[in-house]
């Protein structure tokens, strides 16, 4: 039997000050798996985010990456298997250049030489940004800096792709071209959203994380629809939008 | 062709002088300037040389020379001190018109004018030919510890995002009808600077953080392992090899 991409168990976690974001959650997602992670401002889905790739260490339960648990000793092989795409390109970007920035990631995994390049170029070419290469990223616009934040997780050839909000703040030519490439990536996605449309249109199924916990999980047409858990969850459908009157996919 | 770069000093162009590598041409400069200030203040035709020089250094560099010029007002600070010495200083006097003044103060007037405006004129010639971060990658290249490169860069990468934020403070504050007009208003500008610096480090805390997701265990990798042909350093060092013939000369002939 083979192991889940991301299995997470019995997840709590408080932070320092004694605020306490997580209590238990549990989440499996599979190989090949696009799965939207929804909730309110405040659940928690940043703070699991961070738990994924061991940058915050569980105070209870326990992740495991394909198999490999998350633990201090095994921190640079999950970093490669766990990409994450932060909310906020500036967060992220931070070379000379665009070709820089890209081979940061695979370059700390000890690539060099012809061997990154062809990473840089491949990871480039995949959210079509090979001719910004020799750019400041600073000097991109808002949506060329999210691709290109895209592209600096994919060079690392991750086994699951984590982005935190990718459709903030895009403005709506960005916002499909984004999905266009996350749909053309043979990857394993965990996307955290508020965009429940792009929520709908990019994953089959969807969780919710409310105070800490999961609430709700299934097709993702299934729960947008379920109002009173939508309701009780402070998930409110964009005006106009109704996921009934859609075709099936 | 050509044209500044934002609030930088770099002007965009492909003169030979751009093309050579950073490091060479921090190399040239330092050496440059060791023997600029090295040459006795007496030997004065040595000075008229090395402006010969650099006035050929500019001129191959095909940066404008007005933009060049405007950009030497940094050394006025300079200017204003070198000429304060000759009124001040001690030693014989020599009357120039209704003014007494120093003769030893003079020769270290025109030394330090000289000197610094030589000086001024060669790191504009970096400045203008070399992009910042080239500047930087120079500085690795030369064995600056990794530490201070890596600063050094983080404040070239984030100096626009930072100003950015700063701006936009202004604005949400102007829009809101604050003037800076009085000093009741300090207070106000005060409190902009403290939450600018809060949200500085809080985004450098993000940074980290996003450093650490793709692996990075407290050391920079290496990406640009490139030599540097012999040719490139020939060409970089005949400005400080010129100006060091007219060192040895100035001294023997003294
Ligand atoms: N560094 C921190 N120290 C203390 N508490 C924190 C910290 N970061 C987040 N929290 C708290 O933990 C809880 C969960 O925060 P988190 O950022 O994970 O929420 P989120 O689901 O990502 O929200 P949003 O949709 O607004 O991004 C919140 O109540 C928040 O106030
Ligand atoms: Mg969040």
């Amino acid at each position: 039997m083979s192991f889940p991409v991301l299995d997470v168990q019995g997840l709590a976690y408080a932070y320092p000050d004694g605020h306490q974001a997580l209590f238990g959650v549990n989440l499996h997602v599979h190989q090949g798996e696009r799965v939207a992670l929804l909730g309110p401002n405040g659940a928690g889905k940043t703070t699991l985010v961070l738990h994924l790739n061991g940058i915050l260490t569980a105070g209870k339960g326990a992740v495991a990456v394909s198999g490999l648990p998350v633990t201090k000793d095994n921190l640079l092989e999950i970093r490669r298997r766990v990409g994450i795409v932060f909310q906020d390109p500036d967060d992220q970007l931070f070379m000379p250049t665009v070709r820089d920035d890209v081979a940061f990631g695979p370059a700390n995994l000890g690539l060099r030489g012809a061997e990154l390049d062809a990473r840089v170029a491949s990871a480039l070419e995949a959210v079509g940004m090979a001719d910004f290469a020799d750019r400041p990223p600073h000097h991109l616009s808002f949506g060329q800096r999210r691709r290109v934040a895209v592209a600096t997780v994919l060079a690392m050839e991750p086994e699951i792709l984590v982005l935190d909000e990718p459709s903030s703040n895009l403005d709506p030519a960005s916002r499909r071209e984004l999905a266009d490439i996350l749909r053309s990536l043979d990857v394993t996605v965990l996307m955290v959203t508020h965009d429940l449309p792009y929520a709908l249109e990019l994953c089959e199924r969807a969780v919710i994380l409310s105070d800490g916990v999961i609430v709700a999980d299934g097709p993702t047409r299934d729960i947008l629809l379920d109002e009173e858990t939508m309701r009780a969850h402070r998930l409110e459908l964009p005006f106009g939008f109704n996921p009934a009157t859609l075709p099936e996919r | 062709m050509g044209a500044p770069h934002g609030h930088h000093l770099h002007w965009h162009g492909h003169s030979p002088i751009h093309r050579l590598p950073a490091h060479v041409k921090l190399v040239s400069l330092l050496a440059f300037v060791v023997t600029v200030v090295a040459t006795p203040r007496e030997a004065y035709w040595a000075f008229a040389a090395y402006l010969l020089l650099m006035l050929g250094v500019w001129v191959a560099s095909r940066v404008p020379l007005g933009y060049l010029a405007r950009r030497m007002v940094v050394e006025v600070p300079f200017v204003v001190f070198a000429l304060l010495i000759p009124f001040v200083a001690t030693g014989p006097r020599v009357d120039v018109g209704p003014l007494s003044l120093s003769e030893p103060g003079l020769l270290a007037a025109w030394g330090i004018l000289a000197k610094a405006t030589l000086g001024v004129m060669a790191s504009l010639a970096l400045a203008t030919t070399t992009e910042p971060r080239d500047i930087v990658a120079g500085l690795e290249h030369l064995r600056l510890p990794a530490l201070m490169v890596g600063i050094l860069t983080f404040m070239l990468r984030y100096l626009d995002v930072v100003v950015g934020e700063l701006e936009r403070m202004r604005i949400a504050r102007e829009s809101r009808g604050f003037r800076a007009t009085s000093v009741r208003q300090w207070p106000a500008i005060a409190a902009t600077t403290g939450a600018l610096f809060i949200r500085s480090y809080e985004r450098g805390e993000r940074v980290h953080l996003a450093m650490l997701s793709r692996g990075y265990g407290g050391r920079m990798p290496l990406l640009h392992e490139t030599s540097t042909p012999a040719s490139a350093w020939a060409r970089g060092l005949a400005l400080p090899a010129a100006a060091l013939l007219v060192l040895v000369a100035a001294v023997v002939l003294r």
